[in-house]
């Protein structure tokens, strides 16, 4: 299933490992509560980046949120799809909706994210 | 109108909203639908067909008595005085100051009866006000604001949908008139305005019978893709249309002048009215800045409180802003130096450190085709 592997963070990032490389993007429970997806600001590629720093903005039609890595690392590809159409984060937000890779520089770091179990008594509770 | 701070107000129709999926949100004292499908899909639905509005936190103060006229002349800038029975007016409400306490619509119902509708989050502000400047008149304010629902139906297909469900000949009432005439077999007030750009019609009845309406209203659209609006696409909707939101484009802070509704001020009036000797001076100085219309030509949206600049030299800050759905273009308003506020200027607004050029276009961003 498409949640499989994933870790997230309390502010409602994904993140899926594989190789050394984390695809990153925003849950579907944070689409949600966000609205209409219309703008995705994305950082350039290259760029070095510390867990739980901020990487960009999604913006819907009413607010305004920034984006956090849940993860260390440097940027190696943005989804160039979503300044075309956002929305995609809102349909596919596990899937067509990433936002971000990056090439991670520590896996311990996974260690300090919420499991599915753990997120889904977050959102529960919100 | 007694309200304590604590406790949140419910529309007579907040069960449905909930039925209908809505997110609620908290809005000026009240728990209201912020959106039910999602903002852009209500927006459209507006434009394209239309859109039904639970408004029943606005406020309703109905003015009566052999002087209301010359009372709310004295208590507004506008002279309702000069109003047809049945015609309305948009008017402020002004503190000694020249300083905007609301904006608002009055209706005249009758030769010695007049309905005041205001903004939820000042009702209290202007019910306050009113019985103060009124008091010296031969006339009373009925404060209904919590017995009356507002329900609106806006968008192009209003009147084809609205029209077998009232008694009131919807073909002679003109844009900015009102009406008295049973819906949905309940009685009622049918005004022609809004705030979305669109045609439409905005319906006052009594809090008991807010449901049958609303219900009605939903059963007999939905064929012609009649679906409900919240707050969320009301202000990207009033947005377009060019239309000032009190708390961001008009405050105590700013006088008519400046927002560019100095029409609405009546300096010829032959009566003193609360205001007059300050908004008169406004007038001789000429307005400090100017609400202007924005474009962001860049990447990027502008959000209310975002600084304008002109080159290098701060000009002024955005009050509103959010992306177009109907241009699919960021847009914004904001107070600018008058210097910079020709439509063509080419401005820039930073946009988290970044300056993002915008172009100062005449207002409104959106017109209906008629």
């Amino acid at each position: 299933m498409a949640t499989q592997g994933l870790r997230y963070t309390k502010e409602h990032e994904w993140v899926r490992v594989e190789g050394d490389t984390a695809t990153i993007g925003i849950t579907a429970y944070a689409a949600h509560q966000l609205g209409d997806i219309v703008f995705v600001e994305l950082p350039d590629m290259g760029r070095q980046v510390t867990q739980f720093g901020a990487i960009g903005v999604v913006e819907s039609v009413k607010a305004v949120s920034d984006l956090f890595s849940p993860i260390g690392g440097e940027i190696v590809e943005t989804n160039t799809e979503l300044s075309k159409t956002p929305e995609l984060v809102n349909s596919d937000p596990l899937g067509a909706g990433w936002m971000l890779r990056i090439h991670v520089a520590d896996m311990h770091q996974l260690d300090s994210l919420l499991d599915q179990a753990a997120y889904d008594e977050l959102t529960k509770e919100a | 109108m007694a309200q304590a701070d604590d406790v949140l107000l419910a529309t007579p129709l907040a069960d449905r909203h909930v039925a209908l999926g809505a997110k609620l949100v908290e809005f000026a004292g009240w728990l209201m639908p912020l959106q039910y499908s999602g903002i852009l899909e209500e927006h459209r639905a507006v434009r394209a067909r239309a859109g039904l509005f639970d408004l029943s936190h606005m406020g309703e103060l109905f003015v009566e008595g052999e002087q209301a006229g010359s009372a709310l002349a004295f208590a507004l800038v506008s002279d309702p005085r000069s109003l047809a029975i049945g015609r309305a007016q948009y008017s402020m409400i002004c503190d000694p100051e020249g300083g905007i306490l609301d904006d608002l619509i009055v209706y005249r119902l009758g030769p010695e009866r007049f309905l005041i509708v205001a903004n939820a989050s000042n009702a209290a502000v202007v019910s306050d006000a009113l019985a103060e400047r009124v008091g010296g008149f031969r006339a009373v304010i009925d404060d209904r604001s919590l017995a009356t629902a507002l329900v609106a139906i806006q968008g192009p297909l209003s009147a084809r949908v609205f029209a077998p469900l009232t008694e009131v000949a919807l073909d002679g009432l003109r844009y900015y008139s009102i009406a008295e005439g049973e819906v949905a077999g309940v009685a009622a007030l049918v005004a022609r305005t809004g705030y979305t750009g669109e045609d439409g019609f905005e319906v006052i009845v009594d809090l008991d019978d807010a449901g049958r309406v609303w219900d009605t209203l939903l059963e007999t659209g939905k064929p012609a893709g009649v679906v409900p609006v919240g707050l969320g696409a009301r202000d990207t909707l009033r947005l377009e249309a060019g239309m000032p939101l009190y708390g961001n484009e008009l405050g105590r802070d700013g006088t008519p002048f400046e927002a560019g509704l100095g029409r609405v001020v009546k300096l010829d009036k032959d009566v003193d009215f609360v205001g007059r000797a300050a908004l008169e001076r406004a007038a001789a100085e000429g307005p400090h800045k100017k609400l202007v219309g924005l474009v962001v030509r860049g990447r990027g949206i502008a959000r209310h409180g975002y600084p304008v600049f002109a080159g290098e030299r701060a000009t002024g800050l955005v009050t509103s802003g959010t992306l177009s759905p109907t241009l699919g273009e960021p847009i914004a308003m904001a107070y600018v130096a008058p210097s910079d506020a020709e439509p063509g200027t080419i401005l820039a607004v930073e946009i988290r450190g970044q300056r993002v050029p915008a172009e100062v276009v005449a207002l409104p961003f959106y017109h209906r085709a008629k």
